[in-house]
């Protein structure tokens, strides 16, 4: 027999030795895992690691999630929180009016660039600038996903899209926006980050930055921010596999990552990315 | 023939995984390999060899929740082909 | 509760407060300015929120997500923010939240916008036109009845008159039948039981963990029409025997149902019909009168709008002449020269004589 096959363990049941499982299928707030989604896409790994973090704080009987309308918008039907769904880039005002008439509630919202960046700029730099005790969460993928990858106000210079082919030209497209900054000077931000799901790593430290920003709710102390950089093979006209390698070396290079604002210290992105540099 | 030990082990929802091959490289000690057969929507899926350890690595990339994760109580032996 | 002197926003707010409303937000504009101003002073004091909201586009998505939770929530404006909010508002129709608009216009050149509205899809909203402020204290209340039983937005048309105007006015909370539970609202304590909810404009069901649209728009037409058979409202006056018939709404209604009543003391067979929901309209109660009259004139305070509903109801059964018009203030808030009796008197006479 050739090695290929008889290396293979069964992968279809439970080990029958002693063991623990250290990983479930899925959250327990996700209802179902099967979505529609496309292969290699990274907004799923957020979803996953958003609810871990609400069930980790216990929150699970105290949650409502307010939608924006890109490829997330599917998780509607299947997570397991109380949910609004808002109009493409309103989710921030939904969740202003939600978190008033329900303080004790933890209230998020789940966004895309093109919704939260483009559509509802305005609407989450006020809700950022007057403290709102929620906690927005961004899901860059630097394109419009669902309409078929085109630019938004997220994508970096040179990034190519469906209606940017020969590349984001700053002469002619004007320059990405760095959210994460904008969000983080503001008064009314207790806590802001831009995580990565380039990497089991980037992954885990991501569901961190969520769980910190929960808490940062949890105690009241103003807004909180969570922007993480996502693959989207689909939008970006490239093979699954390479979606990750994509999305660190392209977005992550501009969206550079790690804690922008936490425990009243600010830390720019450049400033992340010297860090960077030093480190390499 | 060689033994490996294996820390962990998966179980793989074969039938849901999309092939993204997001897991592969993943994998720490790289033990997940794609299969040449293909699953009921047409795409190939990941296989495990000995070596798992149960990092959890692999679940927290693929964006299809295709993985569980255990670990064994007391690690497991297995020989295999060198 | 005794009578006090109030003007109309501040009436307005006050009516809000009894009948439970704890949300508000807005953004200035006038004549609706000092509605969002009084509830800005009486809400907190209320125990509940009035914010003063950046821009229309999240004034409406703030109500929007208080009016998830149950609460009892409202905006307003007027044209140009009104035209912002469209968006919502049609989509709030799908996701069948109740709120109530407060539409402080500046005329009655919005006619259109209030009963077709600029937004997508097929939608509608309740529409009701107090005439005074008294009535608009009543209005207010029936208003969150209204949206809360139908689960649907339900917009008050004012103008520069019935925000601005001080009367004598009650503030008596009104009984209104028990409404059912809102079993579809979101607090947030359902997580995790597979029994959680959604607010959702798309016709998602967790249950079966997709979207069917078809469903939830046949179910919204089947709902509006159910509206259309059951709160079609009107008041109407003098019709017995009546050649001439005035259709006219809103705060204009009132300087006409003065001077037709002083026509008929003058002898003049002349009646009025003044819609007070403007949707559902009622065709009915149009093209009865206009079955014995000889006319059926429309006085309204645009380039003619309500006409066209007024046409759908008389159906050819009588000539209809619109003998209202554009007419404002150099300031445009719609204050003009037609509300005066001594023009709306001697417009109707015109008709009079022709008929
Ligand atoms: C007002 C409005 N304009 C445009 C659209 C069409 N639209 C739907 S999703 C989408 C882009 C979503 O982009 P993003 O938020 O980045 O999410 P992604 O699909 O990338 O996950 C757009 C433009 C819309 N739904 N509403
Ligand atoms: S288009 Fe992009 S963001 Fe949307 S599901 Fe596909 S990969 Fe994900
Ligand atoms: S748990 Fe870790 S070692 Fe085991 S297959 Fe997954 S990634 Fe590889
Ligand atoms: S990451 Fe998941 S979906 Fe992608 S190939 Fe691996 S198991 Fe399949
Ligand atoms: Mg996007």
């Amino acid at each position: 027999m050739p090695d290929s096959i008889s290396n293979t363990l069964r992968t279809d049941v439970p080990p029958a030795e002693p063991s623990k499982k250290v990983g479930a299928l899925k959250p327990e707030l996700l209802l179902k895992e099967n979505h529609h989604l496309c292969p290699g896409c990274g907004e799923p790994l957020v979803v996953r690691m958003m609810l871990e973090a609400l069930e980790s704080l216990a929150a699970q009987q105290r949650t409502i999630g307010v939608l924006g309308i890109g490829c997330y918008t599917a998780f509607g039907s299947t997570l397991d929180v109380d949910l609004v769904q808002a109009l493409h880039g309103r989710a921030p005002s939904l969740a202003t009016g939600v978190k008033r008439m329900r303080p004790e509630a933890m209230v998020f919202t789940l966004q895309g660039d093109g919704d939260m960046v483009n559509e509802g700029l305005q609407e989450i730099i006020h809700t950022a600038a007057r403290g709102e005790s929620v906690t927005c969460i961004l899901l860059n993928n630097g394109v419009f996903g669902e309409t078929g990858g085109h630019m938004t106000a997220t994508t970096v210079l040179g990034q190519r899209t469906k209606n940017s082919l020969d590349g984001r030209d700053a002469a002619y497209h004007g320059y990405p926006i760095l959210i994460g900054d904008l969000l983080a000077q503001l008064q009314g931000t207790a806590y802001a980050a831009r995580g990565s799901v380039h990497s089991a790593a980037g992954v885990a430290s991501t569901g961190r930055m969520l769980k910190r920003a929960f808490e940062s709710q949890a105690r009241g102390e103003g807004f909180s921010f969570v922007e993480v950089l996502t693959m989207c093979p689909t939008g970006w006209f490239i093979p699954t596999a390479k979606g990750p390698e994509y999305l660190n070396e392209v977005m992550g290079e501009v969206h550079v990552t790690g804690e922008l604002k936490a425990d009243g210290v600010l830390t720019t992105t450049e400033q992340l990315r010297e860090r960077g540099a030093a480190k390499d | 023939m060689e033994t490996v030990e294996s820390r962990g082990t998966v179980t793989v929802s074969v039938e849901r995984c999309k092939g993204c091959e997001l897991c592969i490289p993943a994998c720490p000690p790289v033990v997940l390999s794609m299969s040449s057969e293909v699953n009921k929507l047409g795409f190939r899926y990941p296989e495990l060899s000995p070596g798992c350890t149960g990092c959890r690595a692999c679940l927290l990339v693929c964006p299809d929740f295709v993985f569980e994760v255990f670990r064994f109580d007391t690690p497991v032996q297995h020989e295999v082909a060198s | 509760m005794t009578r006090r002197l109030m003007e109309g926003s501040e009436a307005m707010a006050e009516a809000s407060i009894a009948a439970g409303c704890r949300f508000f937000a807005g953004y200035p504009m006038t004549p609706f300015t000092e509605l969002l101003e009084s509830f800005a002073r009486r809400l907190p004091e209320a125990g509940g929120t009035c914010i003063n909201a950046e821009s229309e586009l999240e004034a409406v998505g703030m109500a929007w997500g208080a009016a998830s939770t149950g609460a009892r929530a409202a905006t307003g404006s007027t044209g140009q923010g009104l035209s912002l909010m469209q968006e919502s508002f049609s989509e709030m129709t799908r996701a069948e939240l109740p709120m109530v608009i407060f539409n402080m216009a500046r005329g009655q050149g919005d006619y259109f916008q209030s009963t077709r509205g600029g937004g997508h899809g097929d939608y509608r909203h309740i529409v009701l036109a107090p005439a005074d402020t008294q009535e608009a204290v009543e209005h207010t209340q029936l208003a969150f009845d209204l949206s809360d039983r139908w689960r649907n937005p339900v917009l008050i048309y004012g103008d520069y008159l019935t925000a601005h105007t001080s009367e004598s006015v009650e503030i008596e909370p009104m009984e209104f039948p028990e409404l059912p539970e809102k079993d579809w609202a979101v607090d947030g304590t359902l997580g995790g039981t597979g029994r959680s909810r959604t607010v959702n404009p798309l016709g998602v069901d967790k249950q079966s963990a997709g979207i069917d649209p078809e469903a939830l728009w046949n179910r919204l037409q089947a709902k509006h029409d159910a509206i259309e058979r059951e709160e079609v409202r009107v008041e109407t006056g003098f019709l017995e025997d009546a050649e001439v018939v005035v259709v006219s709404f809103g705060g204009v209604a009132r300087f006409v149902r003065h001077v037709v009543r002083s026509l008929r003391q003058e002898g003049h067979r002349v009646g009025f019909v003044r819609p007070v929901t403007l949707w559902p309209f009622p065709y009915e109660a149009v093209a009865a009168a206009a079955e014995s009259a000889s006319r059926v004139a429309v006085l309204e305070q645009n380039a003619g709008q309500m006409i066209d509903d007024v046409k759908i109801g008389v159906l050819g059964r009588a000539p209809i002449v619109a003998i209202g018009g554009i007419s404002t203030d150099p300031s445009g808030f719609g204050v003009g020269d037609i509300l005066d009796p001594a023009v709306i008197h001697e417009r109707i006479r015109g008709v009079l004589s022709d008929a």
